[in-house]
């Protein structure tokens, strides 16, 4: 009852979801039943205060920053199921052989690179990095030790000695992370 | 003559009516079961079984992907698997079991990735949000409140969905709302004539029956069919029973098997009169709404009430609102502070029967009564526990967790230590500054 219109989803749009996020049909359908309760609003929208009702997102450090990363390709304060759906692809595990391209390793370290990158112009300076630290810490840190590590991280991973890390440094910096195992979650079929 | 004629007419209608509503409210007075409802339930078992491999076989048909290997259908099943670590030196530890010592490290860029990973998870599955949300079936019961993606599989359980709908719209609601028409009628009557009694034991013998009467005939209205287990730890006198709260029936099955003082804020209009019906009838605790504010008045009043063994045992639910019955949340520890004795009692209601969830955010509680009436039937487990008492070293919160544990290996409910209150109220910073804090501490100073 209540809210049966938005519960369709046609074939046509599952099929093209599979073929661009890897996703199979039964994932999709899973996906959208939980894109529809948290869409408190039944609009077919979520916004960020939809997000921020997840307690356990809530309470993460650098939870505002995961929905910053979301919303951050759409420009807009709302995000649509398809649109949804693509970023969480990038968490899916990366398998040999499969040819999906959201889910590779530059995907995985662009989101992340997106937490850092508050202002959306591709650099990670040391104020974007000193306030994602303090989101990390709290209170618990002093801000003149939060100064020392954000210099001394951008330091090591700023190439061309800009003050900055760009995306590439970025990418270089993270060489030796297992990123596909960090980033990657454990979908179920 | 044609008055006669008609007479005769609705007095022929009027018996079968009159001895149906007598069969059911007359062995319910005096808690016999003639076995129809049992029979009911093992019949809609049979049917539901059957729907579920019409189910299996169409969507087989179309090609989709509902069904697993072993023939079971998996909506029901979680999304993601996820590891739950406690706090995030664990969640950093993975699964190298690793000290904080060996932890310690200096900041790197990459532990951004932990806390993405599970704030993302969150969002794709979380503990707590679908708790207030009504849980989904494994398999279809032919109500549409759950699993909607299930209709017009076929032809044939379409056929059997209209019957289903026929029954429960025509047939079960008007014989249950009359009924309930009828049982709370009885209730605010003889609850009123017994506050005319002078107070004693031979009001508080009467009350105890005519209260089980009562709750057990308004527990027929929803063709409740409960197993009571342990009946041995039932409630006494001098101490409060806790419960884990599922929906406002909550409180007729556990009064169908033994009586309880009711406690809450006192209400207007209709359900005003109800409560001051029963407070003339025994004693129980209603509270205006200042004085509900007031922690130390409501402890005293309860500790009061709670030390008198001849008053009957507090009945109190201190999750304080509503879970989906698959889970138990955090216990408010207002009645754990005040060393009575507590008598937990787990409710787990079978969900195959129909919702028993009151999702009180999205429906009034007369449609939700609605939906309760045109269900199949309300089949649950109780289970009395042993009676459990605060330890002399524990924290009202330690003991509140306790019973909670209880309880919920008891029900074969999720224990979760999160606040039922976050249905409507945001989450405590505290939650956040404690993550913050564990993550500091895997730092190495510079």
């Amino acid at each position: 009852m209540g809210s049966r219109s938005s519960l369709l989803l046609r074939d046509e749009e599952i099929e093209e979801i599979r073929r661009t996020t890897g996703f199979s049909h039964n994932q999709i359908i899973r996906l959208y039943h939980r894109f529809n309760s948290l869409d408190k609003s039944n609009n077919g929208f979520l916004s960020r205060e939809d997000f921020l009702r997840i307690p356990e997102l809530a309470i993460n450090p650098l939870g505002d920053r995961i929905i910053h990363a979301f919303f951050g390709e759409t420009h807009d304060s709302t995000l649509n199921f398809k649109q949804y759906v693509k970023v969480l692809a990038t968490f899916r595990p990366v398998k040999d052989g499969s040819d999906n391209r959201l889910n590779s390793r530059e995907e995985k370290l662009k989101f992340a690179f997106k937490m850092y990158d508050v202002d959306h112009n591709d650099k990670i300076s040391r104020e974007e990095l000193l306030l994602v630290l303090q989101m990390m810490v709290g209170a618990n840190i002093s801000e003149e030790q939060l100064g020392c590590i954000a210099d001394r991280t951008i330091q090591e991973a700023d190439n061309d000695n800009d003050g900055l890390i760009s995306f590439e440094e970025f990418q270089k910096a993270m060489e030796r992370t297992d990123v596909e195992q960090k980033m990657s979650i454990r979908f179920l079929h | 003559m044609d008055d006669h004629l008609l007479l005769v007419i609705i007095g022929l209608l009027l018996v079968p009516l009159i001895s149906l509503y007598s069969m059911v409210i007359i062995p319910a007075m005096f808690g016999l079961e003639i076995g129809v409802r049992r029979l009911y339930v093992k019949i809609l078992v049979h049917i539901f079984e059957w729907g579920k491999q019409r189910i299996a076989l169409a969507s087989k048909q179309s090609g989709e992907e509902i069904v697993t290997s072993n023939g079971t259908v998996v909506t029901a099943q979680e999304l993601i698997q996820r590891d739950k670590p406690n706090n995030v030196t664990e969640g950093f530890a993975g699964d190298s079991n690793n000290s904080i010592e060996k932890l310690k490290h200096s900041f790197e860029l990459s532990d951004i990735c932990y806390f993405a990973r599970t704030g993302v998870e969150s969002i794709i599955d979380d503990e707590v949000t679908k708790r207030f949300d009504a849980e989904e079936l494994p398999s279809w019961n032919l109500l549409t409140r759950t699993n909607q993606n299930y209709q017009f599989l076929s032809i044939r359980l379409t056929v059997l969905w209209s019957l289903g709908f026929i029954i429960r719209y025509c047939i079960l609601l008007p014989f249950r709302v009359t009924l309930t028409i009828i049982g709370i009628l009885w209730c605010m009557v003889v609850y009123s004539i017994i506050g005319y009694l002078p107070a004693g034991k031979l009001k508080r013998t009467i009350y105890w029956h005519i209260s089980l009467m009562t709750q057990r005939i308004l527990g027929r209205c929803l063709s409740a069919v409960v197993n009571y287990h342990n009946r041995e730890y039932r409630a006494e006198g001098g101490g409060i029973c806790v419960a884990n709260h599922t929906s406002p029936i909550d409180t007729v099955i556990l009064g169908g098997d033994n009586c309880y003082a009711m406690i809450g804020q006192e209400q207007g209009g209709f359900f005003g009169m109800m409560q001051r019906a029963f407070s003339r009838a025994e004693s129980h605790i209603w509270f205006d709404r200042a004085e509900m504010k007031d922690r130390k008045a409501v402890s005293m009043r309860m500790k009061s009430h709670a030390e008198d063994p001849l008053k009957l045992p507090i009945l109190i639910f201190p999750e304080g609102t509503c879970i989906n019955n698959t889970s138990v949340m955090m216990f408010k520890k207002g009645c754990f502070e005040i060393n009575a004795t507590i008598y937990p009692v787990a409710i787990k209601y079978d969900p195959r029967f129909g919702d028993a969830f009151w999702n009180s955010s999205k429906f009034s509680l007369l449609e939700y009564l609605i939906l309760m009436f045109t269900s199949w039937a309300l089949v649950c487990d109780v289970w009395y526990l042993p009676p459990m008492t605060k330890k002399d070293d524990e924290s009202a919160v330690e003991f509140a967790n306790r019973v909670k544990s209880a309880i919920a290996k008891q029900g074969g409910l999720l224990d979760l230590v999160w606040d039922g209150q976050l249905k409507r109220q945001q989450v405590k910073s505290t939650f956040k500054e404690k993550q913050q804090a564990d993550y500091s501490k895997l730092l190495k100073a510079e």
